[in-house]
């Protein structure tokens, strides 16, 4: 069972700046043909300032590969218990390459459900382009099963 | 731009989920769950294989979106990951204009989200709200 004290804990800001290579890849990956996601002048032609970021990759920015499973840790959470349940975007104005931008998580609940077998843990994170300006706000609800099919976890 | 409830956006096909994609989504988005990439580690837990990560599946609700209309309108965009994305999965996309409303000054659309795979199992519905 995860701690309850950990609702309201808020995770370290992370301030990344959006590289241009990074977005086109992730479009690339994703099928995306749309050339302002994948080509920098294609994108200033048509007025953005360079690459626009896809709307989900702002999840991707807001976590750092190379710890990728710090808040899990923190909270005691073996990444083979999860599964992804909800996920939330609000967008407040776009962003594009050359951004840098700031993310601050917080853990905004935490349930059981199902008697205990499985636990809701709910995730909240403000991304900042600067102090006075939230670009956007992302939720994600994460399942987390105390029983998965090859047996009892933890 | 002109259109009434009930409207359905063009649906985006896809091709079948490779495990390649995975590990190329797993390397772009920085999310290394090893669920979706080894599948000694999905055994190990009971499971038969390793499945899309759901991330995945909704940039694929986000190329719909983007293609009907220019990203800087969307407003929010939200889902509910129904079941797990097998390997192999054929997904199709679609969308369809469920309100249209005021709001403050301005009119938008919700859209409806479903994504099915090629046994029309539901793997994620949700909604878009986008500025007209």
């Amino acid at each position: 069972v995860i701690d309850r004290s950990f609702i309201g804990w808020q995770s370290e800001p992370r301030t990344v700046t959006v590289d241009a290579a990074r977005v086109a890849f992730f479009a690339r990956v994703v099928g995306e043909t749309n050339p302002i996601y994948r080509d920098e002048v294609a994108a200033k032609a048509r007025g953005h300032p360079s690459l626009m970021v896809p709307p989900t990759f702002l999840v991707c920015l807001g976590t750092d590969p190379a710890d990728q499973f710090r808040l899990l840790d923190t909270l005691g959470v073996d990444i083979r218990q999860i599964l992804h349940g909800e996920q939330e975007f609000q967008y407040f104005a776009p962003c594009f390459a050359g951004d840098t931008l700031s993310f601050r998580g917080r853990v905004a609940g935490i349930e059981s459900k199902k008697g205990g077998e499985l636990e809701l843990l709910y995730l909240e994170t403000d991304v900042q382009r600067s102090p006075d300006q939230l670009v956007a706000r992302m939720r994600a609800t994460l399942v987390v099963r105390h029983r998965l099919p090859g047996g009892e976890l933890r | 731009m002109s259109l009434a409830v009930g409207d359905a956006l063009p649906p985006l096909e896809l091709p079948p989920i490779s495990r390649t994609t995975l590990a190329l989504y797993a390397c772009a988005s920085g999310d290394h769950n090893p669920m979706h990439l080894d599948i000694d580690v999905a055994r190990g837990v009971g499971l038969p294989d390793v499945f899309a990560h759901g991330m995945l599946v909704m940039a694929y609700a986000g190329r719909l979106l983007t293609d009907w209309a220019p990203q800087e309108r969307l407003r929010e965009f939200k889902v509910r990951f129904v079941a797990v994305t097998q390997v192999g999965a054929r997904l199709t996309c679609r969308g369809t204009v469920e309100q249209v409303r005021e709001e403050g000054a301005h009119r938008v659309a919700v859209v409806g989200l479903q994504i099915t795979d090629q046994a029309g199992e539901v793997k994620l519905r949700g909604s878009a709200t986008i500025a007209l």
